[in-house]
């Protein structure tokens, strides 16, 4: 500000508005609404064009793996929950599928359709929670209350099922933790033909449409098919860039080989097209808990092996037998066959693996965690570039960054 | 196989076409629990992967995952998970190096690298030679050490809270209310190859009626003057 009436009263032949303005450094964050979490972004901006992205993350570390290592199999399954807390189900999937993978342990199918069903389930509220927010970012207020409704319906959800509302830990390696009633079956069947279709389709008659929602999405942030490859996209934002690329089809686990859904695309892999593919997507999963629900089959909701499943309380009470089982599984665990796998689900967010490497304990040696955000996240920087500074918001919110995931 | 993770086909004889593709690099090709791994030269690293990106459809790096094995000369095991679009498939590579020597980077094969191997210089303090920006990504501005290495304590070095006299956060060594406990598992049935504690009282008693008494216990060297091992069900 010193310098600015120095070069008025020079003798140059500069006028005020032919001052060159320097480019300067914005922090966005660590605590910013649009943020949706602790993310800190140093920005270059050129006037309100972003320049450059210096994403720092990292500041909700809590060394998840690293945890993990000093835990016994199922003593680690809670962590899971706390990674992505906005869709716990499908980070548990990836988990408890991996352990499977190196027991070579079979599931009921009872549980592989409650499996298949909530991890869905997950995927509606997760969408809910990121297609109000990212909404919200870009001015609209009505729609993000209005989906609210319908992710606390399906907080309900898991909470008669598992007892708890985010952090169920309901996956459990063999199967799940416990059965559910027939009426939270015709409970969340009728939700899915009524109260989902009716008032998620009111509040998205307001958006798709909608002018100014268009004029903040469409054509910002386009990423091309091999940009989307090349920075290992996955999920809804591969999908958008137009790549038919889903793990529930390409690569089917539990019993999605058995489910009619479509994967919806994006043509021009913008913010809008990442938007719509979640939309999309949202009636997709409401299909598949439809048909999960039409097709499940009786019988138990957990592997019958015994060293590996625990007894159930009941059980435990009146069989010696049990009981040994019991006092084994909760205090030593299981021990897992040497070996290393990555197994990748179709999380909400996208591709979310599991490097697990076992040496025979009952612990796991290493696990490693393959967040989505780590990629997309990264991928801010070519993103944003030349956009506004208020796009950032948009593209942030059409990424679906959840920082428990990226940090760990 | 009976599990019900996600199935990817192995293609008929593909491990043997990539080894003969890898050529000399190749240091071993294991296939286990249906993934395919492959074992290569740290200096050829950033090649072979150039080479599996385009000569056979490996598109997307997907993760890199640093393991640590602290009894190996090389402790350090890099492993790059491969997926292929068209193919549907998935490979992993993976190098080994220590402390000192650089791997070379794969940023120039696949933007993405730059994050991932930030990742690993941050959690276990590998090189990556030729990366543009070798930062920490993970843990606090200002951190020491690699906390993903097995001789890094689970509790860490520091603690911080907020200073009412410093008006700031300040650093503090770590101090736990409790002993951080670490239970081994092993049954002193099937003899662990530790002295219980108590036995070191009793050299000449006859083990084999001590040790049933005697709960699976603590490591030996921590504190054997501490009264009893906690019973099992104490564990928890």
């Amino acid at each position: 500000m010193n310098e600015l009436p120095e070069m008025i009263t020079s003798k140059s032949e500069e006028t005020v508005g032919d001052i060159e303005i320097q480019n300067y450094t914005l922090n966005f964050g660590p605590q910013h609404p649009a943020a949706h979490g602790v993310l800190r972004m140093v920005m270059e901006l050129d006037g309100e064009i972003v320049e450059r992205i210096d994403p720092h993350v990292g500041l909700l570390h809590r060394g998840t793996e690293k945890l993990i290592e000093y835990k016994t199999y199922l003593q680690a399954l809670p962590y899971f929950d706390r990674l992505d807390y906005c869709s716990p189900l499908g980070m548990e999937h990836s988990y408890v599928l991996a352990i499977e993978k190196l027991l070579d342990l079979d599931v009921p199918k009872r549980a592989q359709y409650l499996r298949v069903m909530f991890a869905e389930l997950t995927r509606i509220c997760n969408h809910m929670l990121n297609i109000g927010a990212h909404v919200m970012d870009v001015g609209a207020m009505s729609p993000n209350l209005w989906v609210f409704e319908l992710r606390e319906d399906c907080l309900n959800f898991f909470e008669r099922a598992s007892g708890a509302r985010m952090h169920s830990a309901y996956f459990r390696p063999g199967g799940v933790h416990q059965d559910v009633p027939l009426k939270l079956l015709t409970d969340i069947s009728e939700w899915c033909e009524t109260r989902l279709p009716k008032l998620f389709g009111d509040a998205m008659s307001l958006v798709v449409d909608n002018r100014i929602f268009k004029q903040r999405n469409v054509d910002i942030a386009t990423v091309n098919k091999d940009d989307a490859v090349a920075w290992g996209f996955s999920g809804p934002m591969i999908r958008a860039a137009g790549i038919e690329w889903d793990l529930r089809k390409s690569q089917p686990y539990d019993v999605y080989a058995e489910m009619d859904f479509e994967i919806p695309v994006g043509t021009k892999g913008d913010c809008y097209d990442r938007f719509m593919v979640r939309v999309e997507e949202v009636y997709q999963s409401a299909k598949i808990i439809q048909q999960c629900i039409r097709d499940i089959p009786d019988g138990p909701i957990a592997s019958d092996d015994r060293k590996i499943v625990p007894p159930k309380r009941g059980e435990m009470k009146s069989s010696m037998e049990s009981l040994i089982h019991h006092f084994k599984l909760y205090t030593e665990g299981f021990h897992v066959p040497a070996g290393e796998v990555y197994v990748a689900t179709e999380s909400p967010k996208g591709e979310f693996g599991v490097y697990l490497v076992s040496d025979g304990s009952n612990k796991p040696y290493r696990c490693k965690i393959r967040p989505t955000a780590f990629s997309h996240l990264q991928a801010m920087d070519f993103m944003s570039r030349g956009h506004m500074l208020s796009d950032a918001t948009a593209i942030l919110g059409a990424m679906d960054i959840v920082f428990g995931e990226c940090d760990r | 196989m009976t599990h019900n993770a996600p199935k990817v086909d192995n293609p008929k004889g593909a491990i043997n076409t990539l080894k003969k593709a890898l050529g000399k690099d190749c240091l071993d090709a294991v296939e286990a629990n249906d993934e395919i791994s492959f074992m290569v030269k740290r200096e050829s690293i950033a090649n072979a992967l150039k080479m599996l990106r385009d000569e056979h459809e490996y598109q997307q790096l997907v993760e890199i995952a640093g393991v640590d094995y602290p009894e190996r000369a090389l402790r350090f095991e890099i492993c790059y998970h491969l997926l292929s679009l068209t193919k549907n498939h998935r490979i992993r590579v993976k190098t080994s190096t220590d402390e000192d020597t650089p791997v070379p980077t794969v940023t120039g094969v696949w933007p993405v690298a730059d994050w991932l191997e930030r990742e690993v210089f941050d959690l276990y303090g590998v090189l990556f030679s030729g990366h543009p920006d070798l930062r920490r990504i993970l843990t606090d501005y200002g951190f020491k050490g690699h906390p993903f290495r097995k001789d890094f304590p689970l509790t860490g070095y520091v603690e911080m809270r907020y200073s009412e006299e410093a008006k700031r956060v300040v650093y503090e060594p770590v101090k736990l209310a409790q002993d951080f406990r670490s239970f081994d598992f092993m049954s002193p049935w099937e003899g662990a190859d530790y002295i219980l504690p108590g036995d070191e009282k009793a050299p000449d008693a006859p083990k084999a009626e001590e040790k049933p008494k005697k709960a699976p216990a603590k490591k030996a060297a921590k504190k054997p003057a501490k009264k009893a091992a906690p019973k099992k069900g104490a564990k928890k």
